[in-house]
């Protein structure tokens, strides 16, 4: 019988015990959240089993919520089973003053750049990770730029008059 | 039979499209003329510059229209786009220049060898451009001295070409101490080179 998200949600509540939560569908795709210390669980879980088979990890990213606190950095991996053609959505939240997720890139090689590249951009700290550092950004970079706080432009520029682009 | 497409039918009179260089001030006589040496030697770089292009972006998508056989810049000397900096005299920075591709633009400058000058082709090499966010250095002058900057966003064939002639008036204007004097190694190390 091919694989559908009832059935997906069934084993997940069924293996986690209700610690996986959270399922819902937009866009036709469907998403769950985790608690992060269980995050390598379910993702090894979903990889193993015989009949959910989700062995790609299409993509990797985090997003910043500043408004939610306790958990502001949600880490989200997208994956694929390419048997069934079934995608899905996997959401782990981090606190910002602590932001340790443990790392996938054992799981998938893929997450290895991924990984940095979220690291470079929102500063997750993915613990085991073989090679953490900045990978798009200059190594000299002293914050995280994709973190809500910090405007897009260039605060250390001098050159520019404010009033000149509008932001006087 | 006559073909159906014929040129050169028109006769063309020559010279009325052609431009010379004005000669440079001096004396002249019957089988000598004398003039001072840093006007020539102004007059032989000025009309000999090979320029390396640096080209990361749509500028650099002008710039070859620029040397392409409609716009030509090699009807003002500028024939030879040397690939290599050790061999080029002119420095075009065309196009977005990333932090950390400034590195790498002030590597390429320090290769090559003196005399040297620098043109920034387009808003984002002059100023950062649109760009004016984390990741893109904002204007090239911030690691390298430049001597004259395009603007345009591309600039068009005819601009870049103007900024070359303005490189060509700075390279025959030049004094042959420029390169030796006080300020010159003040400028430098004001960018931290030497």
């Amino acid at each position: 019988m091919a694989l559908s998200y009832d059935i997906l949600q069934q084993r997940l509540t069924d293996k986690f015990e209700g610690q996986v939560s959270n399922f819902q569908e937009s866009y036709g795709m469907m998403e769950f959240e985790a608690p992060k210390e269980i995050n390598l669980k379910v993702l090894n879980f979903l990889y193993d089993d015989e009949q959910l088979k989700f062995r790609f990890l299409t993509d990797l990213c985090a997003v910043h919520f500043p408004e939610n606190k306790g958990k502001e950095l949600a880490v989200v991996y997208h994956l694929h089973n390419m048997e069934d053609n079934i995608r899905v959505r996997f959401k782990v939240y981090t606190d910002i003053n602590q932001p340790d997720v443990y790392t996938a890139s054992g799981l998938f090689s893929a997450a290895n750049w991924m990984e940095r590249e979220t690291y470079d951009f929102f500063g997750v700290n993915f613990v085991g990770h073989p090679n953490l550092k900045r990978i798009l950004n200059v190594d000299e970079m002293d914050y995280f730029p994709m973190r809500k706080e910090f405007p897009l432009e260039d605060q250390t520029r001098i050159d520019k008059d404010d009033e000149m682009f509008g932001r006087g | 039979m006559a073909r159906p497409v014929s040129y050169n039918i028109f006769k063309k009179p020559l010279e009325t499209d052609i431009s010379m260089a004005d000669m440079p001030d001096g004396h002249q006589g019957e089988g000598f003329f004398a003039t001072s040496l840093n006007k020539v030697i102004g007059l032989a770089r000025k009309n000999s510059i090979w320029p390396l292009p640096f080209a990361t972006s749509c500028c650099g998508i002008e710039f070859m229209a620029t040397m392409g056989s409609h716009y030509d810049l090699a009807r003002f000397g500028s024939e030879r786009v040397g690939f290599s900096p050790r061999q080029c005299d002119l420095l075009m920075v065309m196009g977005t220049i990333a932090k950390k591709m400034g590195p790498v633009v002030k590597q390429v400058y320090l290769q090559m060898a003196e005399p040297r000058w620098v043109m920034a082709v387009g808003a984002c090499a002059s100023t950062g451009g649109i760009f004016d966010t984390y990741s893109v250095l904002q204007g090239i002058d911030q690691v390298i001295p430049v001597d004259v900057y395009v603007p345009g966003c591309p600039p068009r064939p005819e601009a870049i070409i103007d900024g070359v002639l303005r490189i060509q008036d700075l390279v025959g204007k030049e004094s042959l101490r420029r390169r030796n004097g006080e300020q010159y190694k003040a400028l430098l190390e004001g960018y931290g080179i030497q």
